[in-house]
């Protein structure tokens, strides 16, 4: 069988780029996650605004986090897909 | 007592068990038993991966603590859901692109190393046999509640006798059925009550303006009458409650001092949470089922909608308690706020007329309550039995075994496992709940998670690095939470529960290991000197 330089070159370049994508969308979501109890530490009266009952700590924590992470894993598989279909693309095309 | 009960739960285990047969039809090849062919479709492998994951700790735990310290639990319901993303964006995919049954057998494949599949299959074991306990014990009170004096060991045999049927019945595509099925049971089991319960009472957003925070500008409009064990309103309502400021608060520091320590706590407790989550074999094995990596992120993407919907009512019914049930609070355990999922429906009973709309809807959430036991055990013991009959018997015993003799193991494993968890959970029935599921946790955020993300991305490692690190930051984080269990309980271990009183920063960083637990792990297993 001859050496397939192709596909693992393939691999490691879309594995990179799949690294990047992730990445980028663990840090969007990381300065959220982690940004919330130091808004809690130092804006405490910011976060005790009611908005229809709830605080605004509990509204952010207990409702509006769900639809956050749904948002972002959509936006997520979206372009994992997008960039899985791209290489492959460019792969089929013969190097002229 | 109430027919209802009784007659839902009965319903709940009938149809279990029905399915079991149906799935032993269904399952023919060993395939079938290991990976459910491989062949699960994205909808049914989504709602079974939510079933499984909902444990007893999600359906009945979750309200009941944030009913009993309020803000700080909802950290559980959030990071139990986000912990996907982290699991979607980085291991996922990759997991399943290594073409592995379990995940000794990835661990195997990347490292070229028959030892460390050993060692896998180890961790494999002890962190599952570790999270059976506690849904063994759960199962053992929480029927022990709904039937009134029935003795602990009768739900621990039940549950456990029920499901190890159904696994040796149908193996992995058997559960993937019946676990889809209990999802869907849990998911309305907890949305109908809470709904019905908001339109008599008022919604969220309203339960909560009930309660007075710190800062707050609101004016209180009414005071509940609470037993003296309930927490103030504003150590309930807002951040740094009694959950996180304990150890400082044991120490005698006054609200203000006591918040950096709280602030760490928490922290340390959303990296357990989130890491865990993605860290725990009984889920990832559940990713071997997919056809392929995209299907894998597809059905991630789904699971974090459904169990997302579903972690939106617990704290709910967490709120409503506080409110319209104080009375539990002056009591402990199933009888006091982790019984408020059972006993709050019952309340409708003094609203409605001929019909006793509460006793039914009390009777639907004990069904789903019945569900969470079962349907977590059942995954379990899937992938315990998996770890056993695959990596134990298949390529370590009997490498050369025949199909027939691999599906045989596959079910004298399952027995074999199902023995086990039965006697286990019939030894811990003194032991809490939520310590032992936080405690898993903990160890898979510290061994697991750290093996597994930086297999999946980074090629340089080697197998002594991942080794070091993975065992060294599991068994630190695992001495660390029991030693505060010893200092709580232990007579002996006086010297050490005065020095935890002393000293918080310790205190906190022994009871939330994951904090400094999970970059050591990383640490050791990037630096690795051999």
């Amino acid at each position: 069988m001859p050496p397939d330089i192709h596909s693992e070159e393939f691999l490691h370049r879309l594995m990179r780029r799949q690294l990047r994508l992730s990445i980028s969308i663990a840090v969007t979501f990381g300065i959220v996650l982690l940004g919330l109890p130091l808004a809690n530490y130092f804006a405490p009266e910011l976060m005790a605004i009611r908005v229809a009952g709830f605080t605004l700590s509990w509204l952010v924590l207990g409702v509006l986090f769900f639809p956050m992470v749904w948002i972002l894993s959509w936006i997520f598989i979206k372009a994992s897909t997008a960039l899985e279909k791209e290489e492959a693309d460019s792969i089929k095309r013969p190097p002229s | 007592m109430d027919p209802f009960i009784p007659t839902f739960c009965g319903l709940m285990v009938m149809v279990t068990i029905g399915m079991g047969f149906w799935a032993q039809r269904k399952s023919k090849t060993a395939h079938d038993f290991y990976v459910a062919g491989r062949s699960v479709s994205v909808g049914w492998n989504a709602s079974a991966i939510s079933g499984e994951y909902l444990s007893a700790a999600s359906f009945m735990g979750v309200a009941g603590m944030v009913m009993n310290v309020g803000y700080d639990a909802l950290w559980y319901p959030v990071c139990y859901a986000c912990g996907y993303l982290f699991l979607l964006l980085f291991i996922a995919g990759p997991l399943r692109r290594f073409g592995a049954y379990t995940i000794p057998d990835f661990a195997e494949g990347r490292f070229d190393s028959p030892l460390f599949r050993k060692i896998a299959v180890i961790f494999v074991l002890f962190i599952g046999f570790f999270y059976t306990m506690p849904q063994m014990k759960g199962a053992g009170v929480a029927l022990g509640f709904i039937f009134e004096k029935m003795p602990y060991w009768c739900g621990v045999v039940v549950v456990g006798a029920v499901i190890t049927f159904n696994v040796a019945m149908g193996g992995m595509k058997g559960i993937t059925l019946v676990q889809a099925f209990q999802y869907w049971v849990k998911m309305f089991a907890i949305s109908i009550p809470v709904f019905v319960l908001m339109s008599v009472y008022g919604g969220y957003g309203k339960q909560l303006e009930l309660n007075h925070a710190a800062h707050d500008t609101v004016v209180q409009t009414l005071q509940i009458e609470r037993p003296k064990q309930a927490p103030a309103d504003e150590k309930w309502l807002g951040p740094f409650g009694n959950l996180t400021s304990k150890p400082a608060a044991k120490a005698g520091l006054n609200i203000e001092e006591q918040k950096p320590f709280a602030l760490l706590y928490t922290y340390s407790l959303i990296i357990a949470l989130v890491c865990g989550t993605a860290g725990l074999p009984h889920i990832l094995v559940r990713f071997y089922t997919n056809p392929d990596g995209m299907a894998a992120k597809r059905t991630t993407f789904w699971v974090m909608i459904l169990i997302g919907v579903f972690y939106l009512f617990p704290p709910i019914l967490g709120a409503l308690g506080r409110n319209i049930l104080p009375e539990l609070y002056a009591q402990s355990g199933y009888k006091g706020t982790d019984g408020v999922v059972l006993k709050l429906p019952l309340i409708l009973n003094a609203k409605s007329g001929f019909i006793p709309w509460g006793s039914i809807f009390s009777g639907i959430t004990s069904a789903g309550a019945f569900a969470a036991f079962m349907s977590t055990f059942s995954g379990l013991l899937v992938s315990l039995t998996g770890a056993l009959a695959h990596d134990i018997y298949g390529r370590i015993l009997k490498p050369r075994s025949t199909e027939k003799q691999r599906l045989n193991a596959f079910k004298i494993c399952a027995v074999l496992c199902g023995a086990v968890s039965i006697l286990l959970g019939l030894m811990v029935e003194s032991f809490e709940i939520n310590k032992m599921v936080g405690w898993a946790f903990a160890i898979a955020a510290t061994s697991y998670f750290p093996l597994l993300f930086l297999s999946a991305w980074w090629r340089g490692m080697t197998m002594k690095g991942a080794a070091a690190g993975m065992l060294t930051g599991g068994l630190l984080s695992l001495l660390a939470v029991v030693s505060t269990m010893l200092a709580d309980q232990a007579a002996w271990a006086r010297p050490l529960a005065d020095y935890y009183v002393t000293h918080p920063l310790a205190r906190t960083l022994a009871e939330q290991p994951a904090i400094w637990g999970l970059p050591l792990a990383i640490a050791l297993i990037a630096r690795c000197p051999l």
